[in-house]
């Protein structure tokens, strides 16, 4: 077993491309400007040196053309091989949407289970770098919506790592939403596969539950420290994965603290804290002392101006708003 | 891969033609006694095309195809029975009846799928071939598309990908002049589909799509060409469809004299014609023969009637990897 290590997002996801390269002979990865950009690591890094390792052959750059590669590989998938495909932004996936909902998504069930669709899309999504409205969406709630498709959100360097190596064995097609501006986040890596719909909590504390992803879950650590300043220890959930999904760890968490926040970047309405709210007051009501409050990104698209992109964001002062109204 | 000659495989190729117009005849009836659920689309006249091509294939190889492809799935290998249990939502339907007649998967021999996405099978068959080129085997990709497909922005994405890596996928577009109800001089500007072939540097040839040696001859150059590695080719192959676009269309966007006419090019009629003139079968011996064919259809219909509904719980499974 290798030992653990400290490393950043990037230089993980890029170890997990690694190792399922060789874990697989089968696998393959495309993308555009996947070894041509920077470093020749596409651009934030993440495939470089495959193209050395494992030759032109499994590692290609194709033409900027989303409609046709989403469709492709997932036609490819089903041929016995397994792709994992670089979008890179989770915004330019619009462009292919029938590959990934209606071809994909539908393929196991609409021909009554004879294929398999091992398929990994791994891009990124998310704000807080500048990239304004067509490359800073947070889609993760539409994705998890989809029968048939699985969705990962790492929210750690060590959990990039192991829930890539999940996606890429999985037999069903799997969205990996990278976030943009945790590619630089350092972090234990201990080189294990993560199981999907296992959270993971982040912080032990009894007096409220929050669960989050990603940039959010950043904030709700930070927040944390400042709540527990007043006295005040929350409890904190990374689901790790949308699709499978963990309402256990919800209902064990809220029956000690019997309180709950849920938090995302993804905008607020309709979101995918609001599927959680909503199971946990159905399932476990008689566990909670107060009614429950959702944190998210506003109903706009994201700006382009740092002051202007802050404010439709939840920030650290919105989380700990929300623990407190729900202790209130 | 098997040759074709007019005298041996030209009787195999007349009769599926002729199984699977016997097959497709029946679907407006089975739809209007209420047992076909939503749309069907049947292919009649068209099945020179899918018999064609699928002489030419082997079960290792890949087809894409259309919400109207009975006939593509047929003339690939299929059961007639299971198929049309499946056009019917039977349990013993290929997909247990969770597909009908629109998306109709058989893996064994390389169905990927009949399609309600118009044009979604070219990216499909783009991806199949993609498969073949990583996993170094020689199985080749088809997919048909129909005129009004050719008008969707993923041909051009999937033509420029095949002809840059030299996939090995063969572009059947079986121009039968309606897109739905629009027809084809209304919807492109340059009626010689096969430049868009040529224009992303795909080899591009037209065909008569009512001849069966012809569009044998056409696809079996295809195939050669995408096994040696030398990627991708468009057909362009002229068809028409006598039946509507699907069961209940009341066809005010063309003639009946129209219809009438487009019918005297019958591939079946022509090949028939063919045969007997060579000798290779009497009027009678047809009769005869057809009579056998129309009889193993009219038991694929009793087979798909008497198949079980799926049960309820079935509408639960499959749409993730067991254990997932």
């Amino acid at each position: 077993m290798a030992e653990t290590k400290d490393l950043v997002t990037w230089r993980a996801l890029n170890a997990a491309m690694h190792d399922i390269m060789t874990e697989f002979p089968e696998s393959f990865t495309l993308g555009e400007d996947i070894t041509t950009w920077g470093t020749g690591g596409g651009t934030y890094g993440v495939t470089r040196g495959l193209k050395k390792t494992f030759g032109a052959e499994r590692v290609l750059d194709t033409p900027i053309s989303e409609e046709v590669l989403l469709a492709a590989v997932s036609a490819a998938a089903t041929r016995g091989v397994r792709p994992i495909l670089e979008i890179m932004y989770s915004d330019f996936s619009f462009l292919g949407f029938d590959g990934i909902i209606n071809q994909a998504a539908k393929a196991r069930y609409m021909f009554g289970g004879q294929f398999d669709t091992p398929l990994v899309i791994r891009t990124n999504g998310g704000s807080g770098i500048g990239k304004a409205a067509q490359h800073s969406q947070s889609l993760e709630t539409l994705f998890a919506h989809i029968p048939g498709l699985e969705v990962v959100v790492p929210g750690t360097p060590g959990d990039a790592y192991g829930l890539l190596r999940t996606a890429a064995k999985s037999d069903n097609p799997t969205i990996f939403l990278e976030h943009k501006n945790m590619y630089y986040d350092k972090g234990p890596v201990d080189f294990q596969p993560v199981p999907f719909g296992q959270a993971r909590i982040a912080r032990e504390g009894q007096h409220a539950t929050i669960v989050a992803t990603q940039q959010i879950l950043n904030y709700s650590l930070a927040a944390a420290e400042e709540l527990a300043a007043e006295g005040i220890e929350v409890e904190i959930i990374d689901p790790r994965t949308l699709y499978p999904f963990d309402m256990d760890a919800v209902y064990a968490s809220v029956g000690k603290t019997r309180h709950l926040v849920v938090g995302h970047e993804a905008v607020r309405d309709y979101g995918w804290g609001a599927e959680f709210v909503a199971q946990t007051v159905e399932a476990a009501w008689d566990k909670l002392d107060a009614a429950p409050v959702r944190v998210g990104g506003a109903r706009t698209p994201i700006p382009y101006a740092q002051t202007l992109e802050a404010a439709v964001i939840p920030s650290k002062d919105d989380i700990i708003a929300a623990v407190k109204k729900t202790l209130a | 891969m098997a040759q074709y000659t007019a005298a041996e495989q030209g009787l195999a190729g007349l009769e599926l033609m002729a199984k699977i117009r016997e097959f497709e005849r029946r679907m407006p009836l089975l739809s209007d006694e209420g047992l076909i659920r939503g749309s069907t689309h049947p292919s009649l006249g068209m099945e020179a095309i899918a018999v064609g091509v699928s002489l030419a294939l082997t079960d290792e190889d890949a087809i894409a195809s259309t919400h109207r492809g009975h006939a593509h799935t047929l003339a690939k290998g299929a059961d007639f029975g299971r198929t049309m249990a499946e056009i019917l939502g039977r349990a013993d339907g290929y997909c247990g009846g969770k597909g009908g007649s629109m998306h109709i998967g058989v893996k064994e021999i390389g169905v990927l799928g009949t399609n309600g996405i118009v044009g979604a099978g070219i990216g499909i068959a783009t991806g199949a071939a993609l498969a073949s080129k990583i996993k170094g085997d020689k199985a080749v990709a088809v997919s048909y598309f129909g005129d009004g497909a050719s008008n969707q922005g993923v041909l051009a994405e999937a033509f420029n990908l095949a002809a840059i890596w030299k996939l090995p996928v063969i572009f059947v577009l079986e121009n039968n002049h309606y897109a739905q109800s629009s027809a084809v001089e209304e919807m492109v500007a340059q009626p010689d589909l096969s430049k868009r072939g040529e224009a992303y540097g795909v080899p591009s040839f037209n065909g008569d799509g009512m001849n069966l040696q012809e569009v044998f001859e056409l696809a079996t150059a295809a195939v050669e060409r995408a096994r040696a590695g030398e990627g991708p080719t468009l057909l362009v192959l002229e068809t028409y469809r006598y039946l509507g676009h699907m069961a209940g269309d009341t066809e005010i966007y063309r003639t009946k004299d129209e219809v009438e006419q487009a019918k005297e090019n019958d591939p079946i009629e022509k090949l028939l014609a063919q045969l007997i003139e060579q000798g290779v079968i009497t009027a009678e011996q047809w009769e005869a023969r057809r009579n056998e064919l129309f009889a193993e259809v009219e038991e694929a219909e009793q087979f798909a009637r008497n198949s079980p509904f799926p049960e309820a719980a079935e509408a639960f499974t499959d749409v993730y990897a067991k254990g997932a």
